[in-house]
Order: structure tokens, then C-alpha cells, then sequence
């Protein structure tokens, strides 16, 4: 049994799997606090998107123990998982392409709620304060009434994000949230998406590639290696760590 | 515009049955086609195509039959209710199973399990009169027993009446949360259950609504034929529904039933006007609809619905 820190948010013990001869995790001990935001660095294949995947229960791991909030949710659905209260974007925005932004964000806020009514209007079953708010935060009021499958990339990873954080949660973790995203856009979008995450005081990891992004936006870094946490500490710390600085940054 | 439609059909129906008094048979066994087209498209709205529905639609009738033959003074209202109620019932059972797959492995499944009620139904002669199925006398409507044409008016407003319950039951349960879910899970799944939606379950309350649509069908079509036979069960009927919901057009609940008065009345006049190849006519015709209104006629519609509208702003 894990010990149970109430400052600890997302603990982790001897987390592994493999894919064949790949070790993508490799008894991964991570931890993470209330209020931090911790940025994710290394080479692809180095089992970031692996590990995000167990967390979030989308894959199950061979050994070890998820701990979340004093729960353990080991081998849970991604859906129990969510309603524990951690929220997930994707790198890939995954959205209801044949919808408008409004009514996703509308289905998002039923599901928290528990409003999955069969002949009430769904706009009816959530407050319509609360869809504009959400809309407005995120920039995307204009867009209110157009179709997922008509916006340009970085409003899909805006929409992508504040469909999670429309669940209320107490964790989010972003998987690339500005890859495909115009690079005079990326400080904007994360601005963005960190004022959102401060206001309604959720702690957030995110993997990202752009080290300015990095030394901006996270207060602690973790570095990857073949299914390892290499460095974990102060962004400066890690991003001179000299291991990373030549196996991740490639300098 | 479209919210008047149902309204439309009905009193159509209505109107053309007590006019060409020869026309109420073919336009309440179109009706009945619409219904079970209907429960079809909600299937469809989530991107999932059934090729067995015609299943349900028999079985509800031999289970009408069934509860007449136990109850021979029951009202012919009633029987439609319990035809409703046998698909609901069968769809709640079948749909635990049916929820866990998509695609081209859900439309075969359906297709299976339609086959093997279909070949039942005909071996066990004793229980179910075998492929000649069971034959039944005009049960009471509406606390009567009606001559033929009578019973076929009050059967005409019947479906009529059910059209616009059904239609606006239906608009509003495209509306809700679990309508929308559906729409969401033909486009990604995966984001249905990150928001903790259970795309099985939402998939299961459709299915349940879709098997209880064909049940009402299956009530319907019996009363108005006397008659329950295997053949309302056979895949081609399946195939049909698809081709009505697709033709009528999934985006508004009356799309079904245009389809289905559409499909009913092309099918009479091709077969007389070509006795021969009244296939052929059926194939042209839906070659040049599939053209001029690729999402069926209900969007086309709709056009003209945006277009006025617009006008009015």
C-alpha cells in the first residue's frame, strides 16, 4: 500500500509494460503535487503517451500501482477513471467532428452532472451561463455554433482541453497540447490554457517538445528515457542535466 | 418547417384513404414500414446499419397474435400497445449483446439473429403454424368489432395519430443528451468515454428504442393483413428498412415516413405500370434520388427550410 499524502495528488509505484521486446515502462515511480504544473520531455518512443495511457486507463499495466487522490485506480476504465477526476487531451484532438463546439462542451457538462436525460433538450439539461463561460475562456465564443470538423488545429486543441476541464477535473494531463500548432500561436494557446487551469485551481501535466514552453509555463520538469524517469526536478535543473541535455535536446 | 411534416403525413394519409378507399391498406402497411425505418435511423444517427430489424418487427407480431389468442376480446389499440412493448422487451434482452459491437460485425449479427427466428419460426409448425404462418379475425378497435372498411379507417387514423406521437417522442429524444451521445459516438468513441459517457450504454438505450419502433411495425402490419407469417422477418424486409431510412433521410424523424409512403407507393405503381421489371423502375428512380437528394429527402427539405428562413431574417 501506497502512503497516503494528502499534498500527493498522482502517485505511482513499479508502474511497467512492454510491447514486445520494448520496454515502454519500466517500474515507473512517479509522484506528483497538488497545484504543480509538470511538464513531460523526451524522444519519442521514451514512453510518455505509454505512461499517460496507463494513468488514464486507457491501457492496463503489466506490474505496479496507479494511486490517485488516495484511490487506488488500477486497471480502471478510462471512464471510471474520469470520474475519479482526471481530465485528458489528446495529441491527436479527439472531437465529436459531426457537432458544434457549444453542444460538445453541452454533452461534457450533462455527462459531469449526470444529466444523460432520454427527452429532455440537451441544452436544457445544462446552464447556459456556464457553456459561455467555458466558451469564452477558452477564446472559442465566436465558434459557439460551428461544426468540431470546421476549426483550424489550435481551436480543435482548445476545444480538445476545455472539454476536459468541463469535467470538473482535478488533474489534467495534455499530450502535446501545441504540436500542430503554428509556433507564433504556441505561446498564446498555452497562455491560454494555464489561466484556465489557474482559476479553477487544477493541477496539470503535459508533454511537451519546446523547451521555452518548458521554462515558461512548468514549475518541474520530468525527462524520459526508454521507459525512465532520467532527471525530475526545477526546469533549469533538468533542462542542464547533462544526460538529457544530450540524449533529449541533442545538443 | 419540418415540425409541421408529421402533422402533414398524417392528415395526407387520412385524406388520400378516405378518398381512394383502396389506398388504406397499401398506406397503413407504409406507415408500419415507416416505423420500423424510423427505429432503424436511430440506429443509423450512430453511424451503425442493422440488417435484421425486420426480426423484431415479426416477432412482436407473433407476440400480438399470441396475446390475442389468449385474450380474444382484446382491443386492437391494445395489441398494438403489447406488439410495442414484445419489441422492447426483445430489444432490451438482444441489445445486452448487440452493444458491444460496430460496423460490418453489428449489421451481420442482426442479420443472424433475424435468420434464425426467421427458420424457427417456420420449423415448429405446431407452435407457430410454419411458413404459412398464423391467420386471425378482426379483433375489436376502439371497443368495436368494425366491418372491413371501417376497421381500415379506424386503423388508417390510428397509425396517423401514432405518426405525430411518435415523431415528436422521437425529435425530442434526438435532442437530449443521450440523442446527442449517439450522434457523438459514430464520431469518437474514445472521446465519449473520456467525458465518462458509456458509449455501450447509450448504444444499448438506441437499440432498445429501435427494436421497440420495429415492435410497434410488427402490431401494426399484422392488424391490418389478419395475418402473421415468417416472411416479415426475412432479411430482405431488413434491407428494406435500411433503404427507406436512407431514402427518407435520418435527420429529422418524419424523413422515415416520407421514405416509407414514398417507397410503398413507387413499389404499386412500378408493378403495375411494369409488371414485369418493376424492379427496374424501383432502381431508377432511386439512382435519380440518390443524385438530387444524396442525404435523403428529409434534407433536401431542409434546404428549402434554411432557405425560407433565411429569407425571413
Amino acid at each position: 500500500m501506497l502512503k497516503n499524502d494528502m499534498s500527493v495528488l498522482l502517485q505511482t509505484r513499479g508502474l511497467s509494460i512492454s510491447f514486445g521486446g520494448v520496454v515502454a515502462a519500466d517500474g515507473i515511480d512517479f509522484e506528483l503535487k497538488q497545484g504543480e504544473r509538470l511538464a513531460v520531455i523526451g524522444a519519442n518512443g521514451a514512453g510518455k503517451t505509454t505512461f499517460i495511457n496507463m494513468v488514464t486507463g486507457y491501457i492496463k499495466p503489466a506490474a505496479g500501482q496507479i494511486m490517485f487522490d488516495g484511490k487506488d485506480v488500477t486497471g480502471l476504465s478510462p471512464r471510471q477513471i474520469v470520474q475519479h477526476g482526471i481530465g485528458r487531451a489528446f495529441q491527436l484532438p479527439q472531437l465529436f467532428l459531426e457537432q458544434t463546439v457549444k453542444q460538445s462542451l453541452e454533452l461534457a457538462v450533462a455527462a459531469r452532472a449526470n444529466k444523460m436525460k432520454l427527452f429532455k433538450p440537451l441544452a436544457e439539461c445544462v446552464s447556459s451561463e456556464e457553456i459561455e463561460e467555458m466558451l469564452e475562456m477558452v477564446g472559442l465564443s465566436a465558434r459557439a455554433h460551428d461544426l468540431c470538423s470546421s476549426l483550424p488545429e489550435g481551436h480543435r486543441k482548445l476545444l480538445d482541453i476545455a472539454m476536459a476541464l468541463a469535467l470538473h477535473p482535478k488533474l489534467l494531463i495534455m499530450d502535446e497540447p501545441t504540436s500542430g500548432v503554428a509556433s507564433n500561436e504556441k505561446h498564446h494557446l498555452m497562455a491560454t490554457i494555464m489561466k484556465a487551469l489557474d482559476e479553477r485551481k487544477v493541477t496539470a501535466m503535459f508533454v511537451e517538445h519546446d523547451v521555452d514552453i518548458v521554462k515558461e509555463y512548468a514549475t518541474r520538469v520530468t525527462a524520459w528515457i526508454s521507459g525512465r524517469i532520467t532527471a525530475d526536478g526545477l526546469p533549469s535543473d533538468v533542462l542542464s542535466n547533462e544526460e538529457v541535455r544530450t540524449v533529449i535536446l541533442g545538443h | 418547417m419540418l415540425r409541421i411534416f408529421p402533422w402533414f403525413i398524417g392528415a395526407l394519409a387520412i385524406f388520400l384513404g378516405l378518398y381512394f378507399s383502396w389506398m388504406k391498406t397499401p398506406l397503413i402497411i407504409g406507415l408500419s414500414y415507416g416505423f420500423a425505418a424510423l427505429g432503424v435511423s436511430i440506429l443509423i444517427r450512430a453511424g451503425q446499419v442493422s440488417f435484421g430489424h425486420a426480426g423484431f418487427t415479426c416477432m412482436s407480431g407473433y407476440a400480438m397474435v399470441a396475446a390475442l389468442k389468449i385474450w380474444p376480446e382484446i382491443d386492437g389499440l391494445i395489441l398494438i400497445l403489447i406488439s410495442g412493448l414484445a419489441g422492447l422487451i426483445a430489444g432490451g434482452i438482444v441489445g445486452l449483446f448487440m452493444m458491444r459491437y460496430r460496423g460490418i460485425f453489428f449489421g451481420m449479427l442482426n442479420l443472424a439473429m433475424s435468420m434464425v427466428l426467421f427458420s424457427l419460426l417456420g420449423k415448429f409448425y405446431h407452435v407457430t403454424g410454419g411458413t404459412d404462418g398464423i391467420s386471425f379475425d378482426r379483433p375489436k378497435l376502439l371497443g368495436q368489432l368494425l366491418d372491413r372498411s371501417n376497421y381500415e379507417t379506424a386503423l388508417l387514423v390510428l397509425c396517423a395519430f401514432f405518426v405525430v406521437i411518435t415523431c415528436s417522442l422521437v425529435q425530442r429524444f434526438y435532442a437530449s443528451p443521450t440523442g446527442q451521445a449517439l450522434i457523438a459516438l459514430k464520431s469518437n468513441e474514445v472521446r465519449l468515454e473520456y467525458i465518462g459517457i458509456s458509449a455501450k450504454k447509450v448504444f444499448y438505450k438506441g437499440y432498445v428504442a429501435s427494436a421497440t419502433l420495429c415492435g410497434f411495425a410488427g402490431g401494426i402490419f399484422a392488424l391490418v393483413q389478419g395475418l402473421v407469417t415468417p416472411e416479415m422477418g426475412y432479411w430482405v424486409s431488413s434491407g428494406e428498412y435500411v433503404f427507406i431510412a436512407v431514402l427518407g433521410g435520418t435527420y429529422h424523424a418524419v424523413g422515415a415516413f416520407i421514405g416509407a409512403i414514398g417507397f410503398t407507393f413507387l413499389k404499386l405503381f412500378a408493378a403495375a405500370a411494369m409488371t414485369g421489371a418493376w424492379q427496374l423502375v424501383i432502381g431508377s428512380v432511386l439512382l435519380v434520388l440518390i443524385f438530387v437528394a444524396p442525404n435523403g429527402l428529409v434534407a433536401w427539405l431542409r434546404k428549402f427550410d434554411r432557405k425560407t428562413s433565411h429569407a425571413q431574417k
